[in-house]
């Protein structure tokens, strides 16, 4: 197989762009990708400073390494969730490329800084760990955005975690989430802007793009995310694009183009009734939000 | 050839040579879901692997719920 750009033997076939590509000419293609993707939807402006949400897997270090080589002025937040090694070595992959990059990285540990982990959380609260993991991923890294005098927040959703995500909440016709399921979301009182840059990457493509550049990342998967309802759909819609290829991107970002816009109407009514948590000043559409409720409950 | 597999970990020896799709497809798994690598080194799905070869092959999904 051949390089699509250049013609030398190729490394990686993406089938959904019919090409294949030698390792220079792929790394240009996932530069143009995020340089697109940002470019189009407006997440970065000239000069500002970035901070990446680091977990110290595939996507988030692929992210920091494309944002860095591109010039952006990007640092790293990597939290601890508790998760006992798996947290010790996922912490250890982010901290290793900081080091080799020069490359600064905030740790925010809960267990320190909260008294509690997410096995803890998902007991307290009697619900999937994974839910008690993204309630404290959104405001912890919200915060240290906001502490750190950061402009954006990038996380590192790629592709398959947003063509998943779709699935899950048209199979049950989740309009509140479908409406903010945007490539951005721009800053407002106390949150600051959330932008997504790999959202034309598959995960196949950002672990590619860590191999090729030697970039060490925690393979194993989560052991709080085994069999998750998330990885489900991931797996049912690669059965999907094995068959018809395209048919992922095709769905996430048709759903951008054609559906957003209908729901424009609901993203701004709910926008509307976010007010302010009086615990911890942070938005919220309850007196007390998501996130001082789950600490109360873990604390009794 | 000596496969490395992941979640959970394990090597298995695999009768060569065949081609990488044809290593996939007998293991059972989706290509969209996994990445081959020979040594240090991507191989794509026409690549053809010797007997004595080293292959790890490399699981890419991976997030918990999100919403």
């Amino acid at each position: 197989m051949k390089c699509k750009r250049c013609g030398a033997p190729a490394v990686i076939e993406i089938r959904r762009h019919r090409a294949a590509f030698c390792a220079d000419c792929f790394t240009h293609h996932c530069q143009e990708q995020v340089r697109r993707t940002v470019d189009k939807h407006r997440m970065i402006a000239p000069g500002e400073r970035v901070l990446v949400a680091i977990s110290g897997g595939k996507d988030s270090l692929a992210l920091w390494d494309l944002l860095l080589d591109l010039g952006y002025d990007a640092d790293g937040v990597y939290l601890g969730l508790g998760i006992g090694d798996y947290s010790d070595t996922s912490r250890g992959f982010a901290e290793r490329y900081a080091d080799a990059k020069g490359a600064k990285l905030h740790v925010v540990d809960i267990p320190t800084e909260h008294g509690f982990g997410v096995p803890d959380a998902a007991r307290a609260t009697k619900r999937v760990p994974c839910s008690a993991c993204g309630l404290s991923k959104r405001h912890l890294l919200n915060q240290a955005a906001l502490d750190g005098g950061y402009d954006v927040l990038a996380t590192g959703h790629n592709l398959d975690d947003e063509a998943a995500v779709l699935f899950g909440n048209v199979l049950q016709w989740n309009v509140d989430y479908l409406a903010r399921q945007r490539p951005v979301l721009p800053a407002t009182d106390g949150f600051a802007r959330r932008v997504k840059p790999l959202i034309r990457m598959g995960e196949r493509e950002t672990a590619a793009y860590c191999v090729l550049h030697r970039i060490d990342y925690i393979v194993e998967e989560c052991p709080m995310a085994a069999g998750n309802r998330h990885l489900r759909y991931k797996e049912t819609l690669n059965a999907l694009e094995e068959r018809s290829a395209g048919a992922k991107a095709t769905f996430y970002l048709q759903f951008l183009e054609r559906m957003l816009p209908v729901l424009e109407g609901v993203a701004e009514h709910e926008r509307a009734q976010v007010g302010t948590c009086t615990r911890c000043g942070a938005p919220s559409s309850a007196e007390v939000c998501a996130f001082c409720k789950l600490v109360e409950r873990v604390a009794t | 050839m000596r496969v490395h597999l992941h979640n959970p970990k394990r090597d298995i020896d695999v009768e060569g040579p065949l081609r990488v799709k044809e290593l996939v497809k007998r293991l059972g798994l989706n290509r969209e879901s996994v990445l081959v690598i020979r040594g240090d080194n991507l191989v794509t799905g026409d690549a053809q692997l010797a007997d004595n070869d080293e292959i790890e092959i490399r699981p890419v999904i991976s997030g918990g719920a999100r919403s």
